[in-house]
């Protein structure tokens, strides 16, 4: 067990390897109740997500969801986060836990006359179950992704959110804190194996889901990111000035993902020649080799470029790939 | 599988959790149960070149799994015969088997004095109790 963002949380279970490749080929689950729930109500709740949060709110429907981000006024990323349209003048937006507080601040401070931010957190608990048998083995019926819809399961009144941070099929179930521990239950008796962090953030890694003070964060911007898809730069939003003029211009530096060419595993914060660093490095469970993620000058982020990382004093070849690391065959 | 916890009698020990097995003028490297269970599932062995030095109480290479990167620790002095090449390539064979098929490294003693520093099996399985 480890402490994060004032949990305790489990970095494995059995092993992160099994846990991984338990994901990758049939079913695994996360408990991810830090994860913060933040719930923005009233007529006017449209307006004030709108102009906080980078994707354009109007495409949902009640019943489904975006990707998206909280970005400050000098287009920096306060969090990124899922926003859910819950009824036609209700969202839910679930934010990472150590942005919980500074995500609500921010929309707190924002409000405006008909809108309501609540910080529901502690009354919700959140378990990932992710993996191309997951659905089936929660018994539930396909649906797209991004869309979500109430349920019972094993008679625990769920919300069934088709999300995930792992690139497999699966849904993310949304429960009452106090029927967590059945729901959990529920859960693991229907075969699925219990994740930890470790492998949530292996499995992350190998599709290139950036991670929140990792890769992106405060001082680095959407379209450096390459997370430009997630914000529509017709409308207002907090920094949008900012995020044109680097669209226009183009980025001066780009978060690219790589994998080493050379045995070693790369970590966070190792130099990478040329004046780029190191965001999120690991093992790849799937492809058994080191990958990873980080910022290089736009000369150095064309995929099949050659890059020198710094391990500890040794220099390591990789090379730079497309996005994701690691995608299913077929 | 990860091996069964097991600290055999016929190895000496270091505190830093690594044992020798000593033969003659000869003896071969590894990392405890102990190191490896700490540790979880190794997927890198940096190892040292052979005909490289290693020193007693220094790192000579490191391990390391998905979450975490250690030092290996020499529990004696001499000159690097033989680098483990399965465990190069197959980094989890020290997992399940760290005091066989999962060696590190066969040296050349240098000094032989310096084993009788190292702890005997029941010491270091105190040492751990202690822990």
């Amino acid at each position: 067990m480890v402490p994060f963002a004032g949990w305790e949380m489990p970095v494995q279970y059995e092993g992160v390897i099994p846990e991984h490749r338990a994901v990758r080929t049939d079913a695994g689950v996360f408990d991810v109740s830090h994860m913060g729930e933040l719930e923005v109500e009233g007529p006017r709740a449209r307006d004030l997500v709108q102009s906080a949060l980078s994707n354009d709110l109007d495409k949902l429907e009640p019943g489904q969801a975006q990707y998206t981000l909280l970005t400050n006024d000098e287009g920096g990323i306060i969090d990124d986060l899922i926003a859910y349209r819950t009824g036609e003048h209700s969202y839910l937006l679930v934010v990472n836990a150590s942005n919980r507080a500074n995500a609500y601040a921010w929309l707190k401070e924002r409000e405006i006359a008909g809108s309501d931010v609540r910080d529901v957190s502690d009354d919700c608990a959140l378990l990932a179950v992710q993996g191309p048998h997951a659905i089936e083995r929660l018994g539930l019926s396909p649906a797209p992704p991004f869309t979500f819809a109430e349920a019972f399961l094993d008679g625990v009144e769920v919300m069934v959110n088709r999300t995930g941070y792992t690139g497999e099929d699966g849904c993310e179930l949304l429960c009452m804190t106090e029927d967590a521990v059945r729901l959990w239950d529920a859960v693991l008796e229907r075969g699925v194996v219990p994740c930890g962090l470790g492998a949530r953030d292996t499995l992350r890694l190998e599709v290139c889901y950036p991670l929140h003070g990792n890769d992106i964060g405060p001082d680095t911007d959407a379209i450096s990111a390459g997370l430009g898809w997630a914000c529509s730069l017709e409308k207002e939003f907090a920094g949008v000035d900012v995020l044109r003029r680097i669209k226009a211009e183009g980025p001066t530096r780009r978060l690219i993902a790589f994998v080493m060419e050379e045995k070693a595993i790369p970590r966070q914060g190792m130099p990478i020649e040329g004046g780029g660093e190191v965001t999120s490095g690991s093992h790849s469970p799937m492809l058994e080799i080191g990958i990873g993620m980080g910022y290089v000058p736009v000369a150095q982020a064309k995929a099949e470029t050659e890059l020198t990382i710094d391990v500890r004093g040794r220099p390591r070849g990789a090379r730079v790939v497309k996005k994701p690391i690691y995608k299913r065959e077929g | 599988m990860a091996a069964a916890e097991s600290y055999p009698d016929e190895l000496r020990y270091h505190e830093e959790h690594d044992w020798a097995r000593v033969d003659g003028d000869e003896a071969v490297l590894g990392i405890t149960w102990f190191a490896a269970d700490a540790l979880g599932e190794l997927v890198h062995f940096e190892a040292p070149e052979v005909g490289s030095a290693v020193t007693k109480d220094q790192s000579y290479g490191e391990v390391e799994s998905v979450k975490a990167v250690s030092d290996v620790i020499a529990p004696l002095s001499g000159e690097v015969l033989e680098v483990n090449g399965q465990v190069v390539d197959a980094p989890e064979t020290v997992n399940e088997d760290p005091y066989g098929a999962g060696w590190l490294l066969r040296i050349r003693v240098a000094d032989s004095a310096e084993v009788d520093v190292l702890l005997d099996a029941g010491a270091y399985r105190q040492l751990l109790a202690d822990q």
